[in-house]
């Protein structure tokens, strides 16, 4: 899409031209041409934070690896992104999630419509070379209606911006460093017993995994209110938003 | 086309004198079975992969010995107890193409949840905290456990890895049926974890 008053910019990626203005990213002009990039963390209508790492591309003339979800875009750079190096770095990746905390397809509700099991597959992940953690980390559910399942958590931290940026609650955050972090609610408070969160559910709606999820419900049940449809729901989410502070 | 799978042709030209059948043996280690069900789950598919295949060992069949070399051998289950290394060390020395069938044999999948809770925890919770009739916990007939149950190609080599819990019986009729073609098949296409 292209904003008026801002310079259009054009380059290349995987050797296809293409342009768009300064203020894009990579992997938005990725997106309007229809080339795929893998992404755990990035969501239309959230601000980027370029945490999972899965986005990386190569740049022509740098060293190191960029993530295409905060890399802006450049007059004449030469983006690739699906050489043999980035594809095999994904995969280390996702198997570094898989082997931080306690992902178990088979029993999680999410088991069919989880992002990282998906991307698990569409990579080519056929089992992870790293020792498994095995950390003993907890079940928050003391919500009424939600469960937290740290197990299940990759520390994307949609949960966090949707819950700041959209509903203006930042019930949630980030406590610790490193592997150790975890999202909490509150002041580290038990779930249930925040002051803060509204129980609207657009967490629960973001999630890519099963670290939240609605109780009693199993995340492919047609009933459930907060099907993990995102890439729907959080856009229109936005547009009302910004369609509202125009017209006030 | 990788060694392996040359392997296995040129076993099957080799001994057209003797036996012109790839020899398979299937293992079942910490895991509930439902890898070997989904295996019987081929159905009739079964008794046209038999004109090619000799099911040597199994849960399957009768023998109780592993034989001297098989061809290919699927293992169902994860690394949980000695018990559990041992066979899959014999395995792994008298294989030419060993493949976890199921999570459980690539990740650990359920046999690894009692991970983060320690071996002293479960076996006191499963022998005397929610025991009926004596709570001891036993030290003879079950194999002492790991600390960790572990997947299989964290102890010895694997070549082939088959997601899913359990795998579905397509699945494992295609890596079959690849094999015998004399190709390494794509897995990830045909499961995923979980499925």
């Amino acid at each position: 899409m292209v904003t008026p008053g801002k310079k259009v910019k054009t380059f290349t990626i995987d050797g296809k031209d293409v342009s768009g203005t300064e203020d894009q990213t990579v992997i938005e002009v990725c997106r309007e041409n229809n080339i795929e990039i893998p992404t755990l963390c990035h969501l239309d209508g959230l601000t980027e934070v370029g945490a999972c790492r899965l986005c990386l591309v190569e740049i022509k003339g740098s060293n190191k690896l960029l993530p295409a979800c905060v890399t802006k875009v450049a007059e004449g750079m030469e983006v690739l992104t699906a050489s043999d190096r980035l594809k095999n770095y994904r995969i280390k990746i996702l198997e570094l999630f898989f082997s931080e905390r306690n992902h178990i397809c088979s029993v999680c509700v999410s088991n069919g419509i989880c992002e990282l099991q998906n991307l698990g597959q569409k990579l080519g992940m056929t089992h992870v070379h790293y020792p498994y953690l095995f950390p003993k980390v907890n079940v928050d559910a003391s919500h009424e209606r939600f469960v937290l399942d740290h197990n299940r958590c990759i520390l994307c931290t949609r949960c966090v911006r949707v819950c700041d940026e959209i509903e203006g609650a930042h019930t949630w955050d980030i406590m610790g460093r490193g592997i150790e972090s975890m999202v909490i609610t509150d002041l580290n408070k038990p779930w249930g017993d925040s002051d803060s969160c509204t129980s609207c559910g657009k967490c629960i709606a973001v999630c890519p995994t099963g670290a939240l999820v609605e109780k009693y419900k199993n995340a492919v049940d047609k009933t459930s209110k907060y099907k993990k449809d995102k890439l729907k729901f959080l856009p229109y989410l936005t547009t009302m938003r910004e369609v509202k502070n125009e017209q006030s | 086309m990788s060694k392996v799978s040359e392997d296995i042709i040129n076993n099957k030209a080799d001994d057209n004198t003797t036996s012109a059948k790839v020899k398979a043996a299937t293992v079942w280690l910490d895991g509930c079975s439902g890898c070997h069900m989904s295996f019987l789950d081929m159905d009739e598919r079964i008794i046209e992969l038999l004109q090619k295949v000799d099911l040597c060992y199994s849960p399957l069949v009768d023998h109780k010995d592993f034989p001297d070399m098989v061809d290919l051998t699927l293992v169902e289950g994860a690394v949980s107890s000695h018990e559990d290394l041992e066979k899959i060390k014999k395995v792994r020395e008298h294989t030419k193409i060993l493949v976890s069938l199921g999570d459980c044999a690539v990740t650990a999948n359920v046999p690894s949840m009692r991970n983060p809770f320690g071996v002293k925890a479960i076996m006191n919770h499963a022998y005397v905290e929610t025991a009926v009739t004596k709570d001891i916990i036993p030290n003879e007939v079950v194999p002492e456990l790991f600390e960790y149950s572990r997947p299989v190609h964290n102890f010895v080599k694997v070549d082939l890895f088959l997601q899913g819990c359990p795998p579905p019986a397509d699945a494992i009729y295609f890596l079959l049926t690849e094999l015998l073609e004399g190709r390494m098949p794509d897995l990830t296409k045909v499961s995923r974890l979980g499925k």
